[in-house]
């Protein structure tokens, strides 16, 4: 080994420990963005190393790829945090392009004469990444509301999306038994691009929390194949790294929908919803104005409020905030619940809240604020539904039968901000509409909260 | 330098238990800069797609290399950005030591 490759090796050994690093001081919100710095900086080395490879030749068509890439990047960058899923679900779908070709041209410049092993997991890394690819455009779609998000279901859905992963594992056998049959090669790839599309079209919007982990997971799953391919031993980390975090974050939504991983590919969970609250007969319910709504809050010692994706949806995350503020300034202890699928990816709530400069040690896992409820004088709950619906505890004929809620109809008093009685975005009917102690705010999130934001204000001063 | 099997896939579960211990300790309320940044970190395939280009072994292997660096590349650069932008937001009510 020369000097120079062993430095570059040394630069991947390096890059790999800030990796590893940089995941663990992004637990605490303290050191996060020492994180950060740190995957930055093994990145840079990484790339800064590779470019000494005595194998380069044309550093040409390096440059250009590095600029362009970064002129696509930075407005990626810079979206709005409510974009954020569609922006993650686009970054899926990139690393996974990356992985597809150059699994692609290494095919090429290898066969014919590929070992039974590298054949092995260079068709395990075309096809994760080919599937990953239009799955995660699809979800891409969908987030951002170009495609419809209601799931597509037909008889017989399971049984052709999984007749296309049986093939596509077919033909990859045939390639490790007989590495010369180049031909079959593009069917490894066209066929599992075909699957994704497939695979995500049956699930609705209330379930991309979940398939985006998912989708992350797979695709650190395929860069961690490359890396077997490559024999680059920090690829297989990264792609570790990022494969078991997907992993993770999809137990995690999965768990906090109630649902295994094969429900929710298999389930077209939307439809069995839209049956249920179509038998509901219209209930009573109690409503307030604004001016009623203040009296109560600024009688309160303690307030939840419970976010959904309704509030961001609004655009009502900055009056939220300036509610936090009128009643912190009157001595009430305001905290957030967040449930774990509150918006449209894990963590997204968070991300919207802290946005508008609500101090992140305000917002409160489900576990930890459920056991508050009881103690609670108020739980306002904006724009968020089926996370709060007590028939999930009780009704063991709901869909949602299970799943872990945040009890908002343990505190004293509840009150919804919604637009109309209409349905959720699940499509179930929410018990907790109907109690005595709630009551129900109509009208559009951001209207409503500035209104009862100028009530507290006028009374106060 | 090759990598032979074995090796690799001691290096692969080495480093899942790695990430297994680290991201469950990870709080939720960072669960999206989570993704975002395992994101930009995994988008290191871009080394790969640097010798594919650099190398240019065959026209396909050099121009299908370039579209994976400016794939890998935008996932570097928005993926470091966007988290950095979200952590940030993240500020605690406690007031800030001097």
């Amino acid at each position: 080994m020369t000097l120079q490759d062993t430095l570059i090796e040394a630069t991947y050994l390096v890059a790999t420990a800030l990796f590893i690093l940089s995941l663990k001081w992004l637990s605490s919100p303290t050191t996060a963005r020492r994180g950060v710095w740190a995957g930055e900086a093994g990145m840079a080395l990484a790339i800064g190393g590779t470019l000494l490879d005595r194998g380069i030749v044309d550093y040409k068509l390096i440059a250009i790829g590095l600029v362009l890439g970064a002129i696509i990047g930075v407005p990626l960058g810079r979206v709005a945090m409510t974009a954020v899923p569609q922006r993650t679900a686009l970054s899926h779908a990139f690393g996974a392009l990356c992985v597809t070709l150059v699994g692609t041209s290494e095919f090429y410049l290898r066969s014919p004469d590929i070992p039974p092993f590298l054949m092995v997991v260079l068709a395990m890394e075309v096809i994760l990444g080919s599937l990953t690819f239009t799955g995660s455009l699809m979800a891409a779609g969908k987030l951002q509301e170009v495609l419809p998000q209601r799931p597509i279901t037909y008889r017989g859905q399971n049984f052709v999306n999984l007749a296309m992963l049986a093939l596509a594992i077919g033909i990859a056998v045939i390639l490790v038994l007989h590495p010369d049959q180049v031909k079959l090669f593009p069917a490894l790839i066209l066929i599992p691009l075909v699957f994704g599309v497939m695979l995500i079209i049956p699930i609705g919007g209330a379930d991309m929390p979940t398939v985006i982990s998912l989708l992350n997971s797979y695709a650190g799953l395929s860069a961690a194949a490359m890396g077997f391919v490559l024999g680059s031993k920090l690829l297989i980390i990264a792609g570790a790294l990022d494969g078991s975090s997907g992993f993770i974050l999809s137990v995690i939504m999965s768990k906090a929908m109630n649902r295994s991983f094969t429900n929710v590919l298999f389930g077209g969970f939307g439809q069995i919803q839209t049956a249920a609250a179509a038998e509901q007969a219209a209930r009573p319910v109690k409503s307030a104005t604004a001016e009623e709504a203040a009296a109560i809050l600024s009688a309160a010692s303690v307030v939840a409020i419970v976010p959904g994706y309704g509030m961001a949806v609004a655009q009502a995350q900055h009056k939220v905030r300036e509610l936090y503020d009128a009643l912190t300034k009157r001595g009430i202890d305001v905290r957030f619940g967040i449930h774990p699928v509150a918006g449209r990816m894990p963590g997204h709530m968070n991300v919207l809240l802290a946005e508008a400069d609500i101090p992140y040690d305000k917002l409160l896992e489900m576990d930890v604020i459920n056991g508050d409820f009881p103690q609670t004088d108020v739980a306002l709950i904006i724009g968020a539904n089926d996370v709060t619906n007590p028939a999930a505890r009780t009704d063991t004929g709901s869909p949602i039968y299970g799943m872990p809620i945040l009890e908002v109809d343990k505190a004293r008093t509840v009150m919804v901000i919604k637009r109309s009685m209409a349905a959720g975005f699940a499509g179930i009917d929410n018990p907790l509409y109907y109690l005595d102690k709630t009551l129900m705010l109509f009208g559009d999130a951001k209207t409503f909260v500035g209104n009862i934001v100028r009530e507290l204000s006028g009374a106060g001063g | 330098m090759k990598l032979d099997l074995l090796t690799g896939l001691y290096v692969f579960m080495l480093a899942a238990f790695i990430g297994f211990e680290v991201i469950r300790r990870v709080s939720p309320l960072l669960h999206t800069p989570l993704m975002s940044l395992t994101n930009a970190l995994d988008a290191i395939a871009v080394v790969g797609a640097i010798i594919l280009a650099g190398e240019h072994r065959s026209n396909l292997a050099a121009i299908l290399g370039t579209v994976a660096i400016v794939a890998a590349t935008s996932n570097i650069v928005g993926g470091f950005l966007i988290t950095d932008r979200m952590l940030r937001m993240f500020k605690s009510s406690a007031p800030k030591k001097p």
